[in-house]
């Protein structure tokens, strides 16, 4: 008997390093034989380039709306494969400043389950950007669709405020459906306590922070021949950091959490805490330079 | 089962006490201001309007889409009129008004044409911007006798965010200088069609209004120049209406909109005076008009004889002896026409008792019409009222009249269940179930596919349609034969 599908999502503030921490874990989970489906959610279409060495791929709706209508197309038209077989959609959308990039999203999404696409495979996981900033952004993490979100986020204040964000949308589906948060995934940045602080703020979040993933250059020289590290330097230390995530994320099927959200006060105490923030000087809001 | 005026003020108590009494307490509470009796001598109905329908019933109410696109520039014959957005909007909605026009249907005229941008899933994805340049270049090459485009925005339009605007611009400097309007009805938009009329006046006056070269309509101008404001020529009323109006020697120079042209607007301008029929609809522009240009507006009324006479007096105020005498003479003209509808009529209407739920006008304007036959309104509402239209309305109604404003399903049809009225007028929604219920029925937005009502000739069909709905030997036979 097959085991059940997993379904998990990326979500994290944008130019976290969400696509690049998702296709190296996803290759190394390949590596442990599992089948993966990676579906990309972001309008610039760049989830999957690193698998398929592509700079980026024709998306489900530039197709569609070539073809005339998403029923037009063919499940093959739209999924490639890539490295260790891990096949690869692009949802894509409308140019920056058109339409409607949150209903592409619904109209890939359904046309990808409607058609098939998670026949076969073990994992299926979603790359979605930024914020969760319309219905249709929130499309993998409703009903029946990812069980478990992971939050790559760094110790950068906007990070933060990102996770606690997605929290809370996270928390309204949670309540609805069976969507939980998976943990927080640390992209080092090197900023002060960063280890210490993503800590807390999964603590703060009721959840893990499921693994810290270290800095490190040999993943910008694997970017530039789009690559992952695995494909690049399966030997690298780095490598070997995207297998432990990757091994965690296997082992944390079912046992995500319904997620605390906290505060904008409660996080920038944190911060502050942690010396991130400096306390405000009440004095000085809203005195031009000319007043002081 | 005639009532006194005080037993008629009990009844209609316990009747609003009874239909507020099934609502949730919230809900009851917020709908109790939206029903009344009236009282002789307040200064309205005693009723808050223009507030958002409640959730959970049934309203009658259209949104602003309807009220822009099938309300105020759909009937502006010459111009072709784009449903944008998906289909369903422009298609269900397809020449319902019944606005009469003479021209070549496909050719010079498109009233009764459906057109629509028909969204598509990827156009709501990637913009339907495109699509929209591409419709107007279609139009164009395949209708080129169309005098202008009209763009009726759907709720998505609005959604999306789609920049019509700019595509209007785009466009219209393409094909000389065009009358392109970019209108934002979408539906989702305001709490009733009444936005819909505010926006389309607005963009008359943004759009149409000094942007075209003088030179295009020429124009001669006489002193007893006068626009028709407001009449939308449903089953060809602004015909009878505007007969009456040339024969005490006026000139109509415009229609709004009914069987009106874009050259009709722009001109309207260089009127002496502007009357406005539908106050509700098109109040907004006739103030435009006094403010920008200095033309008076006078609201008038030809529903029924002493209306009409009072009107044809009123408007003939604003100008010179020879107008005023035209005017006395159409009325003497009339008169025996008149008596003749009264007398075979009346007879047979007298005392008969009528509810009415109407749109914005007809719920106060029709009531003299009926009077005139002896018949008596004593129930009476509107869809998309504001509050200036309940105060207008309290020169209309009687003491112990019941107002119902934005009336639900429920509450309709418990009010016509418990006062048995001989004769509802409202709309095509509410036409069966009363019918079905055993009372007479006509339809008041569109005449119930007659007409036209307004003026003196509108007011023998009306006459006629109303003896022909409550006298009908059909009423006779509708009680079930075990019953009998």
């Amino acid at each position: 008997m097959s085991t059940p599908l997993r379904q998990i999502a990326f979500y994290g503030k944008g130019g976290i390093g969400k696509s690049t921490t998702s296709q190296n874990t996803l290759a190394a989970l390949a590596e442990m034989g599992q089948k993966i489906l990676i579906v990309g959610c972001d309008p610039k279409a760049d989830s999957t380039r690193l698998i398929l060495h592509a700079k980026a791929q024709d998306t489900v709706l530039s197709l569609a709306a070539e073809a005339g209508s998403v029923e037009d197309l063919e499940l093959e038209d739209v999924m490639k494969v890539g490295y260790r077989d891990i096949r690869c959609v692009e949802s894509g959308g409308p140019e920056p400043g058109v339409g409607c990039a949150g209903r592409g999203v619904i109209t890939s999404i359904n046309f990808l389950e409607e058609n098939g696409a998670y026949d076969g495979v073990d994992y299926v996981s979603y790359d979605v950007l930024g914020d969760v900033v319309c219905g249709g952004f929130a499309m993998p993490i409703r009903e029946n669709k990812a069980q478990e979100i992971y939050i790559v986020m760094s110790g950068e204040m906007m990070a933060m405020y990102a996770a606690n964000n997605i929290s809370k949308g996270i928390l309204k589906y949670a309540n609805s459906g069976g969507v939980r948060l998976g943990g927080l995934v640390c992209n080092e940045r090197q900023t002060d306590k960063e280890l210490e602080l993503a800590e807390a703020l999964a603590k703060k979040l009721g959840t893990q922070l499921i693994h810290f993933v270290p800095r490190d250059n040999i993943v910008q020289h694997a970017e530039l021949r789009r690559m992952t590290v695995l494909e690049y330097d399966p030997r690298s230390k780095q490598a070997d950091e995207y297998r432990q995530l990757a091994k965690k994320i296997h082992a944390n099927a079912g046992k995500g959490v319904i997620p605390t959200p906290i505060t904008m006060e409660e996080l920038e105490d944190l911060l502050m805490e942690f010396g991130i923030m400096k306390k405000e000087d009440e004095s000085i809001i809203g005195k031009a330079a000319v007043a002081a | 089962m005639s009532l006194t005026l005080e037993e008629a003020k009990v009844r209609n108590k316990e009747l609003i006490d009874e239909v507020l009494g099934a609502y949730p307490e919230k809900a009851g509470k917020r709908r109790a201001k939206h029903l009344n009796i009236h009282e002789e001598g307040k200064s309205d109905c005693g009723v808050k309007s223009n507030i958002k329908s409640l959730p959970g019933v049934m309203t009658i109410r259209g949104c602003a889409y309807a009220g822009s696109k099938g309300v105020v520039w759909g009937p502006i014959k010459d111009m072709i009129h784009i449903s944008h957005g998906p289909v369903g909007c422009g298609q269900y909605s397809w020449a319902t008004r019944r606005n009469y026009y003479i021209g070549t249907t496909g050719i010079d005229t498109f009233g009764t044409m459906q057109f629509t941008s028909d969204f598509q899933e990827k156009d709501i994805v990637f913009g339907g911007d495109k699509k929209l340049e591409k419709l107007l270049d279609e139009v164009e090459a395949l209708f080129p006798l169309n005098k202008g485009i009209s763009i009726q925005s759907e709720c998505p339009i609005g959604l999306i965010g789609d920049d019509i605007e700019a595509v209007s611009k785009k466009k219209s400097k393409e094909l000389g200088g065009k009358t392109i309007v970019p209108v934002r009805c979408e539906g989702f938009r305001g709490v009733s069609q009444s936005l819909g009329h505010h926006i389309a006046n607005d963009m008359i006056r943004d759009w149409v209004f000094d942007k075209t070269d003088p030179a295009k309509n020429a124009f001669e101008p006489s002193p007893y120049d006068v626009a028709i404001i407001g009449d939308y020529n449903i089953g060809g009323d602004a015909w009878s209406s505007r007969i009456l109006l040339e024969e005490m020697g006026l000139r109509v120079i415009a229609q709004w909109s009914g069987d009106g042209t874009i050259a009709e607007i722009e001109n309207t301008p260089k009127a002496k005076l502007n009357v406005l029929h539908c106050y509700r609809s098109m109040n907004y522009i006739s103030r435009h008009m006094e403010e920008k240009y200095g033309i008076p507006w006078v609201e008038y009324n030809f529903f029924g004889p002493s209306k009409i006479e009072a009107s044809l007096r009123e408007i003939a105020s604003h100008f010179d002896d020879k107008i005023k005498e035209g005017a006395e003479r159409v009325i003497a003209k009339y008169k025996p026409m008149v008596e003749a509808v009264i007398e075979r009529f009346k007879p047979r209407l007298e005392g008969k008792k009528v509810m009415l739920y109407v749109g914005g006008l007809r719920p106060r304007h029709v009531i003299g019409a009926y009077e005139d036959l002896g018949m008596e309104v004593v129930g009476t509402g509107y869809e998309f009222a504001h509050n200036d239209d309940y105060q207008r309305t309290t020169d209309y109604i009687k003491d112990s009249t019941l107002v119902y404003d934005d009336v639900t399903g429920y509450e309709f049809e418990k009010f016509v269940e418990k006062i048995q009225p001989d004769l509802v007028g409202s709309g095509i929604k509410e036409k069966y179930i009363f019918q079905k219920m055993g009372v007479p029925f006509r339809q008041m937005h569109s005449w119930d596919y007659s007409g036209p009502y307004h003026g003196y000739d509108g007011f023998a069909v009306f006459a006629r349609d109303m003896d022909m709905a409550i006298n009908s030997p059909v009423w006779g036979l509708t009680r079930a034969p075990w019953l009998k």
